[in-house]
């Protein structure tokens, strides 16, 4: 009685074992995870077409691709150098970050820094220029109407009182 | 009388200086050039008829070889008229001509004076395999790694494009799009072969 117990036991859990392996080796990575990955990746044939939009047979594949190679475990770092070994760094959505692909990440903040500083001396020299011409205004300017105006009224008050 | 005393103004600031200026412009013209000169060289192929090829090398796909080995350097064939063809499993039109190619390349392979190369041009590895298999294709076959070889041939590459190197390594045909029969890759690689 004990050794059909033991039996039946160890039947038990070799069977879950197998189901188990069977349900990791069986999940399919869904079109969400995939395009995750996708989104990163360009059409090597379509210019400028990002990989998860792309409608093309041959964008399918590499989609294709990819979701194989999720199925086998492979991450994110590992499918998208795959890509650029085999089709290239124009692939990637972002350039990597060495040789001349650095002037796309340095020159734009470059251009941006620049800009803002050549801005901001020319807003305060036009600032300093207008007040300064306000200045010269208000010493050499002769007597408004308005002045004039006034001063007559508070000569007449002063009569009538 | 009263004597008025004038003192001098300084003339006010106005905005950069003129040497910033000159700086920013010619920067900004540099840059400029530099965009114009890239683009120029992106639309432009850098393999035409009459050109020298360089170098490069080929790693096949498994079950392919040239002379025993699996992987072949352009410059190893020296001396003999290659025709080197870009393709793709996904490419409708490479697969009119798959036949072709492969019945020409039986038709010159006994002699050894002329050299098929086929390149899979951004395809995938399972899919280029499934499409030789499925056309017989015995001729040295292997994949763009990193599309280094369409680089240096054209850069707007479209496939099929089959292009025909003399014995001095020098290109003297470029054709594009598929062959229509035999008879035309025979009428353009003979002649290379007197």
């Amino acid at each position: 009685m004990k050794r059909l117990f033991w039996i039946t036991t160890l039947i038990l859990v070799l069977s879950a074992l197998a189901t188990a392996t069977v349900i990791a080796q069986g999940s399919t990575p869904t079109d969400d995870e995939v395009n995750a990955i996708a989104k990163d990746l360009f059409c090597p044939v379509c210019e400028n077409t990002p990989l998860d939009v792309c409608p093309t047979d041959a964008c399918k594949e590499w989609r294709e691709e990819i979701r194989g190679m999720l199925a086998d475990g492979k991450s994110e770092a590992e499918i998208k150098q795959h890509f650029v070994d085999y089709y290239g760094a124009r692939v990637l959505a972002e350039p990597p970050r060495s040789g001349f692909n650095w002037l796309v990440y340095v020159i734009p903040p470059i251009i941006i820094v620049a800009g803002a500083f050549v801005l901001f001396r020319a807003l305060r020299a036009w600032s300093q220029a207008s007040t300064t011409e306000a200045g010269v205004d208000e010493e050499d300017a002769p007597p408004s109407s308005d002045d004039e105006y006034i001063a007559r009224m508070e000569a007449e008050l002063k009569k009538r009182n | 009388m009263t004597e008025e005393q004038t003192t001098p103004t300084p003339a006010p600031k106005r905005g950069v200086s003129m040497s910033t200026q000159i700086i920013i412009w010619v920067a900004l013209m540099a840059l400029l050039v530099l965009v114009g000169l890239g683009l120029r060289k992106a639309q432009n192929p850098i393999i035409s008829i009459g050109s020298e090829v360089p170098d490069f090398p080929l790693t096949m796909f498994e079950g392919y070889s040239y002379q025993g080995a699996s992987e072949v350097n352009f410059a190893d064939l020296q001396g003999k008229v290659v025709v080197i063809n870009f393709w793709a499993s996904w490419c409708k039109p490479c697969e009119q001509e798959a036949a072709e190619l492969e019945e020409a390349w039986r038709y010159y392979e006994g002699d050894g004076d002329v050299v098929f190369l086929g390149i899979a041009w951004t395809d995938t590895p399972d899919n280029a395999k499934d499409y030789l298999e499925r056309f017989d294709i015995t001729y040295p076959n292997g994949p763009d790694l990193g599309s280094r070889i369409s680089a240096i041939f054209n850069r707007n590459l479209g496939v099929p494009e089959t292009y025909f190197i003399d014995r001095e390594g020098v290109v003297s045909s470029i054709k594009i799009g598929p062959f229509t029969s035999v008879g035309e890759i025979q009428a353009t690689v003979d002649p290379l072969l007197k």
